[in-house]
């Protein structure tokens, strides 16, 4: 049955329904403009076109489930675009996914990646599980492919609580959409090694919540200690690192309140040190 | 060479409508009415997998009588529909009105053209918030669209229950068992026999809730609703 004000279309998938019937809406879409713009040109490396970067997030596992936060700054070469930037976002009530690359198509592929589970979910009467979940994510990376090319790279972190095994998970992906499973903590972006190192030394397997949360703010403040395209706190207009917690009930965000006081004795005890 | 049967179009349009309206009539029926908090729909669905309410978007629901297959077809592109419109645009601006237009088109456009027209009684409602009214749209076989108030009734013998359900009178709305039991007791008094929990499918879309304001209620919250 054909409908006049929809295709005919029998798949599950949005981001499929997208790149079927509405390619230019896909953030691939792109790839066929600038490809149009620079025909027999040679292809523009990256770095010749400026657009906000997006850098370290984290996410670490605890008993539970799943910590997962990022810092607040977009650069643009030397510049700094954007000091408000959100990079962790949830995604539905058992998962959410950081970015780093480019901010543009970083936030276009949360938002695509939100309403492709959502979609599933209506259509289906049942939510995806936790694999199918980060499998579907990885072939929108490897979709985005062309981009890279362009300069515009997208690598998303992704952490969910599986129902079924009833733990937190997380997994990194390459840029050609290879899929791979942490088992403890994984950091990506700029400052991801700063941040993975600071991890190396202090995590421990069964982490309660608190510590857990602790240790993933001090990461991504000796990040921001490292590294020019990681921002720290903010003291003065009040900027703070986001969190998100992912586990049996569901996804809580950090209250800012709450990183904040766990900001002040982290400096506090920084400072002793200096004096 | 032999001539066609001559079919006058009024001839033709009576014998669909009459085709459609008795394939819906086969069937049972499902209620939308207004409740303090929001819309409560209420249908008589043997099956716990195969359901006849659906959430389509944010604030709006999807209900169809008739056919499965029809109206399951109309309830995933409903869905599409949706998502690619607050996928383009924003949430927001996704409304029942212009899903209601859409579904009205489809299926005017299928009884005028087709063979064998659309064996589908359909309603789209959507919870208004932030001051707003509910919207409510029952859609017919062939494409007539009626925007409802209070309460809206599609499938089997939906105007015995119509009647019976204006008989009552509603003025305002009343809390989420009061308006269940009523629907429970218009559906079984149709149907002159006891209606079990486990015999209905019940949903809302609670105003009350962020985001996503469809809830399906399970057999257990339904008995548990009622026993109070």
């Amino acid at each position: 049955m054909k409908l006049p004000f929809l295709p005919n279309h029998d798949d599950s998938s949005f981001f499929n329904f997208l790149t079927q019937h509405h390619p230019a809406l896909t953030p691939t879409g792109l790839n066929g403009f600038v490809q149009a713009q620079g025909a027999g040109e040679p292809v523009r490396g990256a770095g010749s076109m400026s657009v906000p970067h997006a850098t370290t997030v984290l996410a670490i596992k605890y008993q539970q489930g799943v910590v997962i936060a990022g810092d607040r700054r977009a650069t643009e070469g030397f510049q700094i675009a954007e000091r408000r930037i959100e990079k962790v976002f949830k995604i539905d009530d058992y998962s959410a996914m950081a970015i780093a690359g480019a901010a543009g198509p970083c936030i276009e592929m949360a938002k695509l990646f939100q309403v492709e589970l959502e979609h599933y979910e209506k259509l289906e009467g049942v939510q995806l599980s936790c694999e199918g979940k980060a499998n579907k994510l990885g072939q929108m990376v490897k979709a985005n492919l062309p981009m890279v090319f362009q300069g515009l790279v997208v690598m998303p972190l992704y952490v969910g609580y599986d129902v079924k095994r009833t733990e937190g998970r997380i997994f990194k992906y390459d840029l050609s959409g290879g899929r791979y499973e942490e088992s403890d903590y994984h950091a990506i972006g700029s400052g991801g090694k700063d941040a993975r190192n600071t991890m190396r030394e202090h995590f421990l397997k069964g982490l309660a919540e608190p510590e857990a949360l602790k240790l993933a703010l001090l990461a991504l403040y000796n990040a921001a200690d490292d590294d020019i395209g990681t921002g720290g706190p903010d003291l003065v207009r009040g900027i703070y690192p986001t969190a998100k917690i992912v586990d049996g009930r569901g996804i809580t965000d950090v209250s800012e309140l709450q990183i904040r006081s766990i900001y002040d004795g982290l400096l506090a005890t920084r400072r002793s040190k200096e004096s | 060479m032999p001539l066609p049967y001559y079919v006058s179009p009024e001839q033709m349009m009576q014998d669909k409508a009459e085709y459609a309206k008795k394939g819906i009539a086969k069937g049972r029926s499902i209620i939308a009415i207004e409740y303090v908090d929001g819309i409560l729909l209420v249908a008589e669905n043997p099956s716990a997998s195969l359901y006849k309410i659906s959430e389509i978007y944010d604030s709006i629901a999807f209900a169809g009588a008739g056919k499965y297959s029809e109206f399951e077809n109309l309830r995933k592109a409903g869905i599409r529909h949706a998502d690619l419109k607050g996928f383009m645009y924003s949430r927001e601006d996704v409304t029942a009105r212009s899903l209601a237009n859409g579904y009205s088109q489809s299926v005017g456009t299928i009884f005028s053209q087709e063979q064998k027209p659309l064996e589908v009684e359909i309603l789209v409602v959507q919870v208004g918030h932030n001051g707003h009214a509910n919207e409510m749209y029952r859609i017919s076989f062939d494409g007539s669209i009626i925007d409802e108030r209070t309460f809206a009734v599609i499938g089997g013998k939906s105007e015995v229950i119509q009647a019976l359900l204006k008989e009552k009178g509603l003025t305002k709305p009343s809390d989420l068992r009061t308006t269940l039991s009523l629907c429970i007791a218009s559906l079984e008094q149709v149907r002159s026999q006891k209606l079990s929990p486990e015999s209905l499918e019940v949903a809302t879309l609670d105003r009350t809730r962020e985001g996503r304001r469809f809830r399906r209620l399970s057999t257990a919250d339904t008995t548990s609703l009622l026993a109070l």
